[in-house]
C-alpha cells in the first residue's frame, strides 16, 4: 500500500468526513476523534508496507502491539484534544511583521501542514510554537502548555526537526540518540528500548553503530526524525523536512512520518513549500505574507476552488484574463497561463475560448491541484526551486566531509 | 476563545521544577561526548602533543646550552613543569573550539533547545575539555625521566589535581570566548592573540625575574602565572636543587613584596574559573 493510501485509510477512520468542523467541535467540548491508543492501528497495514522487510530484521514493527508508550505520554493528557492552539499569534522583527495575527488549532494525531512560499512566515511560526522565538502578540499552547509561560514543559513534549541538520556526524547514530535521550530526560531504563524502537521505525537499525558522517542526506534526515520521536513527544515539528532530498527519499521519509503517526499517535506539524507534500496532510493552512489565507483539508480546499480547472495558454494572457473575469468567471493569472476555475470544465471549454477572444495555443482541463488552490488564494504560484535550495545543502555536506 | 484558555495548565505544573538528577545526567552526557569525539580524532591527539614536545626539546636544549647548569640543575628541568602547564592550557583553551564547530554544524541547536539548563551544558563542556587537557598534561609527565626530573606518586597526584584546576579555568575562559564568537576564523585569531602572550608572560618558559616594571605588572595580572607557579612548586619540591639553583629558579609569586602562599594562588585560579563559568553560561546559546 502506498503511503498516500495508508494516510487516506487512517484519515477515513480517524478524521470524520465533516472534518471542516473538526476544530469547532473540539472547541465546543466534544472530544475530537483522535487516535489516543496508537497500537489499535490495523496490524495488517504493517505487513504490506513496502519497507517492512527491512524493519522485520530486528523483530520488526510487528512488536508494536506489546509496546507500551513511555510514561511521558501519560503525563501530558490534555483535556481538550488539541495538540496545538494559536490565537492572534504575531511576530514582528523591527518594522517587519513576519507573522500577522495567526489563529488555528491542531487536533491530536493530526498531520497539519503550513504551506507557503519561502519567507511567508512558516518558520517563524514554528519557532514561536517551539519557544525558540517570543511572540510579539497573541498566544499559543502546545500540548496544553503555554509557549511563553511554560517553555521548558513545551520543549519536553515536542520533537523538532529543523531545516538544517543538527546531528553530530562524529558520533554514531546510536550515540546521537543516546545524547538526545539524556537531554530529554528519558528514564535511564527506557533509553535502550526507545532507541531500538525509533531506529526500527525509520529502518536504520542496521546502521546504529555507524558514524553519521557515513550517512546519506536522506538517512541523516530520517535519523533526525527518529531522534525527534525518541522522547515520545506529543507533537513532532518538521520544518521543511524534505528540502534537498530526492523524490524517492522524500517518499521514504513520508512513509516513516505516517508510520509514526499511526503507531505512536503523535501529532505532526510541518511546514513545506512543496505542493505534493502538503497532500499528505489532513489539513493545510495556506500562509502568505504572514497571514493564513485558507485552512482546510486538501479535498475541501480543492472543492472550494471549483470542480475543474481550465488552463489556457494564449497570445495575450492579460487580455484573456480581463475578458473572462468581466464575463463572470473566476480567473487567476498563472505564470504562463490563464487559469479559470469552473464547475463543469469540459462543457465550458468552448465558451471560455470564445470569450477569451485571443488566439489560444493550448487548453488543459483538469481537476484542481494544490497548485491551483494556492494560486486561487494568493494570486501567485509557488515556484518549485529545488535546485536553488538543494545547492547549499550539498555544499554543507562537502564541508562536513573534510 | 474561552475554551482555548482552559487548555493551558497552571504555571506551577511539575514540569517547571529543576530536575537535579536530569541536569547531572546531562553534564555526564555532554562530558562523554567530548571524550568520544576526542578519542576519534587521532590527528588532534597527535598534534596537541607535538607542539609542547617541540618546545621542550628545542627550547629546553637550546636554552640549556645558553644558560648553562647551576649545580647540576639545568634549564630543561626548570622549563619542564612549564611545558606540562603549556600543554594543558593549550588543549583546554582549544577544546572550546568544539562549541564553534557545534554552532557551525548545527549541533549547538540540538543542545540549546533541549529542556535542560545552559549551566548543565556549559559545565559538561568544561569538564569534557578539562578532562582531555588533564590527560594530555599527565601523559607529558612520562617525558620526565628523559629530562632527569624526579617524580613521586604523591607529586604526580598533586600535579594532576593542579592540572585539572588549571584546565577547568582555561576551558571556561575558552568557552566564554567561543560563546561570543560566531565564526571559526574569529575564534582562532582571538585564541592566538590571547594564548601566546598569556603563556609567555606566565613564567612557564622563563623565570619571572629582572623584568622591566611594565612587564612585571602584566605577569602579575596574568591569571596563568598563578596556575603555573603551584605546579612548578610541587615538582621542584622533590628535586635535588643546590641552593644556587634554588635561588636562580625560585618559585613563588610576590605581590607588593609579599610572597603569596600556595593556597592563595590556587584560590585565585579557582575564582577565575568560577567567574568565567558564570560568563560562559550567560553567553551560551542565547535565544534569538
Amino acid at each position: 500500500m502506498t503511503p498516500e493510501a495508508l494516510n487516506r485509510d487512517w484519515h477515513d477512520r480517524v478524521i470524520p468526513d465533516d472534518s471542516v468542523e473538526f476544530v469547532d467541535r473540539a472547541r465546543h467540548g466534544t472530544q475530537a476523534v483522535a487516535p489516543s491508543q496508537p497500537a489499535t492501528a490495523e496490524p495488517s497495514l504493517d505487513g504490506s508496507s513496502p519497507r517492512s522487510e527491512a524493519g522485520a530484521v530486528g523483530g520488526g514493527i510487528a512488536g508494536t502491539a506489546t509496546y507500551k508508550p513511555a510514561r511521558l505520554r501519560a503525563e501530558t493528557g490534555d483535556e481538550t484534544g488539541l495538540a496545538v492552539t494559536a490565537t492572534g499569534l504575531s511576530k514582528r522583527y523591527g518594522g517587519v511583521e513576519a507573522v500577522k495575527d495567526v489563529s488555528f488549532s491542531v487536533g491530536r494525531g493530526e498531520v497539519f501542514a503550513f504551506l507557503g512560499p519561502n519567507g511567508a512566515g512558516k518558520t517563524t511560526t514554528i519557532k514561536m510554537l517551539c519557544t525558540l522565538a517570543r511572540p510579539t502578540g497573541g498566544r499559543a499552547t502546545v500540548d496544553g502548555f503555554d509557549v511563553e509561560r511554560q517553555p521548558k514543559a513545551v520543549r519536553r513534549h515536542i520533537g523538532l526537526v529543523f531545516q538544517d541538520q543538527t546531528l553530530d556526524d562524529q558520533l554514531t547514530a546510536e550515540e546521537n540518540l543516546r545524547f538526545h535521550a539524556v537531554l530529554y530526560h528519558v528514564p535511564h531504563e527506557e533509553v535502550g528500548e526507545r532507541i531500538d524502537r525509533v531506529l526500527r521505525l525509520v529502518a536504520l537499525d542496521h546502521r546504529r553503530k555507524d558514524l553519521v558522517s557515513t550517512f546519506s542526506g536522506g538517512m541523516a534526515r530520517r535519523l533526525e526524525i527518529a531522534r525527534g520521536m525518541l522522547h515520545t513527544p506529543a507533537v513532532l515539528f518538521l520544518d521543511e523536512p524534505t528540502i534537498g532530498l530526492d523524490p524517492q527519499t522524500r517518499a521514504l521519509m513520508w512513509e516513516d512520518v505516517l508510520r509514526l503517526r499511526r503507531e505512536e499517535g503523535v501529532t505532526i506539524f510541518l511546514t513545506t513549500h512543496y505542493m505534493d507534500e502538503a497532500e499528505y496532510a489532513d489539513r493545510i493552512a495556506i500562509i502568505d505574507y504572514g497571514s493564513i489565507v485558507a485552512l482546510d483539508t486538501p479535498g475541501e480546499l480543492k472543492r472550494l476552488v471549483g470542480a475543474d480547472t481550465v488552463e489556457l495558454t494564449t497570445a495575450d494572457d492579460d487580455r484573456a484574463a480581463t475578458r473572462l473575469s468581466d464575463a463572470g468567471f473566476r480567473v487567476s493569472r498563472g505564470e504562463e497561463a490563464v487559469v479559470v476555475f469552473t464547475n463543469d470544465g469540459e462543457a465550458q471549454v468552448a465558451r471560455i475560448i470564445e470569450i477569451a477572444g485571443v488566439p489560444v495555443s493550448n487548453v488543459h482541463v483538469h481537476r484542481p491541484t494544490l497548485d491551483d488552490v494556492f494560486l486561487h488564494f494568493t494570486g501567485r504560484q509557488i515556484r518549485e526551486d529545488h535546485a536553488e535550495r538543494a545547492m547549499p545543502m550539498r555544499m554543507r555536506a562537502m564541508a562536513r566531509r573534510r | 476563545m474561552t475554551t482555548l484558555d482552559l487548555a493551558v495548565k497552571p504555571a506551577s505544573h511539575a514540569d517547571e521544577r529543576v530536575d537535579l538528577f536530569g541536569e547531572l545526567r546531562t553534564v555526564g552526557m555532554v562530558w562523554e561526548r567530548e571524550l568520544i569525539r576526542f578519542a576519534r580524532t587521532r590527528t588532534r591527539i597527535l598534534s596537541s602533543f607535538i607542539q609542547p614536545i617541540l618546545f621542550l626539546f628545542v627550547l629546553g636544549y637550546g636554552m640549556s646550552n645558553l644558560v648553562g647548569t647551576t649545580g647540576g640543575f639545568d634549564f630543561k628541568k626548570f622549563v619542564f613543569p612549564g611545558i606540562v602547564a603549556m600543554s594543558v592550557v593549550m588543549t583546554a583553551m582549544f577544546s572550546a573550539i568544539s562549541i564553534v564547530w557545534d554552532r557551525e554544524f548545527g549541533f549547538l541547536r540540538e543542545m540549546v533547545v533541549a529542556p535542560v539548563s545552559r549551566t548543565a551544558l556549559v559545565i559538561g563542556k568544561t569538564l569534557g575539555g578539562a578532562s582531555i587537557a588533564t590527560i594530555q598534561g599527565t601523559i607529558m609527565l612520562a617525558l620526565a625521566p628523559l629530562i632527569g626530573v624526579h617524580l613521586t606518586v604523591l607529586v604526580v597526584m598533586a600535579v594532576i589535581g593542579l592540572e585539572l584546576l588549571m584546565a577547568v579555568g582555561m576551558t571556561t575562559f575558552g568557552v566564554f570566548i567561543a560563546s561570543r564568537i560566531q565564526k571559526m576564523e574569529g575564534f582562532q585569531v582571538v585564541m592566538q592573540l590571547l594564548l601566546f602572550p598569556m603563556l609567555f608572560l606566565s613564567g612557564a618558559l622563563f623565570p619571572l625575574k629582572g623584568l622591566p616594571t611594565w612587564l612585571d605588572v602584566i605577569t602579575r595580572i596574568n591569571p596563568l602565572t598563578y596556575a603555573v607557579d603551584p605546579l612548578r612548586h610541587v615538582v621542584f619540591a622533590v628535586q635535588h636543587m643546590p641552593p644556587a639553583a634554588a635561588a636562580r629558579f625560585s618559585t613563588g609569586v610576590s605581590l607588593f613584596g609579599y610572597t603569596l602562599p600556595l593556597f592563595a594562588e590556587i584560590g585565585f585560579v579557582f575564582l577565575f574559573a568560577v567567574f568565567f563559568l558564570g560568563l560562559a553560561v550567560k553567553g551560551f546559546g542565547r535565544p534569538e
